[in-house]
């Protein structure tokens, strides 16, 4: 199915130090009975997010009035760890994240993130840590990342190149999933099941 | 480097030895190269054959949806197999599900199966489970396969030597609707365990180890490929708790190629092959350990010999050490990033440093979970609390991984020592573990559980997880205290 192609992001960033940021810590599970990928966005982060009283929680950086509207988010180390429910990729871009900074992501998070169209940007860690001092001194800077071009723009005009599976960029610059791709190998797959008879059944 | 030239390998049958090649393979590229349907081309990852897709309530849905969208069918539901477990009561399940948005999840995935016709153990069903427990009790999971289910768990069936690894939603309808995945071969990391475990220290302690080693990203982009003395001298339950954690190492898969006790686990299983189709199985299977001279990407080894019991302090399942040792000082840690991480899980734990955690009161028990809730596991537990009694004000929750392992349990007489011991025996299903079904944590309660996961909140908003052994969690249900579990054996 098709959706809005994709190539760049200029955004002020909302900025999380953290290490190993869990997808329980994304969306917590007791939210995963929904059947729908809507409306998610609401319980991005909601055990941060929210005090024990369901008041917002003043300390948690997405409940700061100038967050609201940016695109970008830059985490610590290891991003999106745990559990495979892309109910997270969905919270995340529900809210409005349409890339994500660190210096390593989770495998499924990545698969998960790059089907919905949210950009997983690992950069080294030196260079994750020059970001966050260009954002300590200036919090309202703006960052881009260019699918594109596979790059990075800071501030101060300099490029960080970052790498990307280059079959779901081409994808999210389309505007197109990977189904039609799958079905497309139909042949193949005939062949395939043809001397390959299956090896089960979970028939009774 | 990795990738063979696609004409070598769609065609090669799995007992094939590859002479063509000199290279030597490892069990994973044996299953990607039987499983190859299309190698990639022009930057398009491999096209992947799955023979078994593990189905669920929670990640399966949108899925569903998508394929009505499109106007899909299943390709292959004699392939697929769905259970409910996440969501769930393990109270009384006669009765209607109270929860309203879980009671609706359970019956979208039961009218999605009726629609598409795949088979579903649903509540009643005296197959019903969670979805890697039913999986290997069932005979479905077996050696070479290639096994995906929308769940990061799904590792657990590497434990027969097969490729098994957690997908999402979208990869869900990928599958549903063609049987396959697009895929990349991942990077191999092997796993070296020799030696012996010494009494009171188990399976789980041996993957705790690993994970605090190399850390909760130690193993992304990799498959753990596990070996060595004290892995081959496991029971398969055991070796299913560890490939169950792979994922918490980063690793998306991690196995352990087939042997003897393998063969026996599998052999008279409801669909497991019989008669000549047995012996022509076990013949393929051979194949599937890697080849001398295999190589892997990483490696690491150490002795299961010098291996305590092992508990997590932290909020990850890579913070976790022996249970004698002291919280680690975050300021210690000259990374700011590191020290801030250690820092707010400490905080989180309300714990200090220095501290030592054996002796520390606990409020709740939890033996379950897809990690530990076999009937090994079980029996392990039972025994260690026979004739003793658990701790006043401590609750301890005992939920069986099946219907199956809650039947045999009941037969075997561990359910009377769990009760009379004063435990809660329930229902099985995934429970406390992800606490979406009520069975949680209250706020700032600590429980010793050998779930998999120590997240903030995992096991109830507020709630703290020390993980552990099903005999640490008995040893402290007993004590009501985090305890040693060799002071009891």
């Amino acid at each position: 199915m098709s959706r809005a192609p994709f190539s760049s992001v200029t955004s002020a960033v909302v900025s999380f130090a953290r290490n190993d940021i869990d997808t329980d810590q994304i969306i917590p599970a007791r939210f995963l009975k929904t059947v729908n990928r809507e409306g998610l966005g609401d319980q991005l982060f909601f055990d941060w997010r929210y005090l024990p009283d369901g008041s917002p929680n003043p300390e948690f950086v997405l409940n700061r009035p100038e967050m609201a509207g940016r695109r970008i988010l830059v985490a610590g180390d290891n991003f999106g760890c745990g559990s495979s429910r892309e109910h997270a990729p969905w919270a995340l871009t529900a809210w409005g994240i349409r890339a994500v900074i660190s210096s390593s992501f989770a495998d499924i998070f990545t698969s998960n993130a790059l089907k919905n169209a949210l950009i997983p940007v690992a950069v080294p860690p030196e260079q994750l840590a020059r970001i966050g001092s260009i954002l300590e001194a200036e919090p309202e800077a703006e960052l881009t990342v260019d699918l594109e071009a596979t790059e990075l723009h800071l501030p101060d005009g300099s490029a960080i190149p970052f790498k990307v599976d280059p079959f779901a960029r081409r994808m999210i610059l389309d505007g197109t999933d990977e189904m039609g791709h799958l079905l497309a190998h139909e042949p193949q797959l005939k062949t395939y099941e043809a001397s390959h008879p299956p090896r089960i059944s979970t028939r009774a | 480097m990795r990738l063979l030239d696609g004409s070598a390998t769609v065609a090669s049958p799995m007992n094939d030895t590859n002479p063509d090649s000199a290279r030597p393979r490892t069990t994973v590229d044996k299953i990607w190269d039987e499983h190859l349907v299309a190698p990639g081309t022009d930057g398009a990852p491999d096209v992947l054959a799955v023979d078994l897709h593990l189905v669920h309530e929670v990640t399966s849905p949108q899925a569903f949806d998508g394929l009505r969208a499109r106007g899909l069918k299943v390709r292959n539901p004699g392939q697929t197999l769905a259970t409910v477990d996440h969501s769930i009561p393990t109270t009384d399940r006669s009765l209607p599900i109270a929860d309203e948005i879980a009671a609706t999840q359970v019956s979208r995935l039961e009218q999605n199966c009726r629609e598409f016709g795949i088979p579903l153990h649903g509540i009643g069903s005296p197959h019903q489970g969670i979805v890697h427990v039913i999986g290997p009790e069932l005979g479905v999971t077996q050696p070479g396969m290639t096994i995906v289910c929308g769940d990061s768990h799904t590792a657990t069936h590497g434990a027969f030597g097969a490729l098994a690894f957690g997908i999402g939603t979208t990869e869900v309808e990928h599958v549903l609707a063609t049987q396959t995945l697009l895929q990349r071969r991942p990077k191999t990391f092997e796993v070296r365990v020799d030696g012996q475990l010494h009494p009171g220290v188990t399976a789980k302690d041996i993957i705790l180890s690993l994970l605090s080693r190399i850390g909760v990203g130690g193993g992304t982009g990799h498959v753990f490929e596990y070996g060595g003395t004290a892995i081959r001298a496991l029971g398969m339950e055991g070796r299913m708790t560890i490939c169950n954690m792979s994922i918490e190492g980063g690793a998306r898969a991690g196995l352990i190629a087939p042997d003897e006790t393998t063969f026996g686990y599998v052999q008279g299983r409801p669909h497991a092959p019989t008669d000549a189709d047995w012996d022509a199985a076990v013949d393929r299977w051979r194949n599937l350990t890697s080849d001398d001279g295999a190589e892997h990407d990483r490696s690491i080894s150490f002795d299961a010999g010098e291996l305590t019991p092992m508990v997590t302090y932290g909020t990850n399942p890579g913070m976790g050490f022996p249970i004698t040792d002291r919280i680690p000082d975050p300021d210690a840690l000259t990374d700011a990033t590191q020290r801030d991480s250690l820092r707010a899980a400490l905080a989180y734990m309300a714990l200090n440093p220095g501290e030592q955690l054996l002796g520390r009161p606990i409020d709740v028990v939890f033996i379950g979970s897809c990690t530990n809730s076999r009937i090994s596991d079980l029996r392990e537990a039972a025994r260690m609390l026979r004739g003793r009694h658990v701790a006043d004000g401590v609750r301890v929750m005992v939920v069986p991984g099946s219907t199956e392992v809650k039947r045999q349990a009941e037969e075997e007489g561990l359910a009377s020592v769990f009760r009379d011991a004063g435990a809660e025996w329930r229902e099985s299903g995934c429970s406390m573990c992800i606490a979406m079904n009520g069975d949680q944590l209250s706020p700032g309660q600590y429980a010793v559980s050998t779930s998999n996961r120590n997240f903030e909140g995992r096991q109830g908003k507020g709630g703290r997880t020390f993980l552990a052994s099903p005999l640490t969690a008995v040893a402290s249900a007993v004590s009501g205290r985090l305890s040693d579990p060799r002071a009891l054996l």
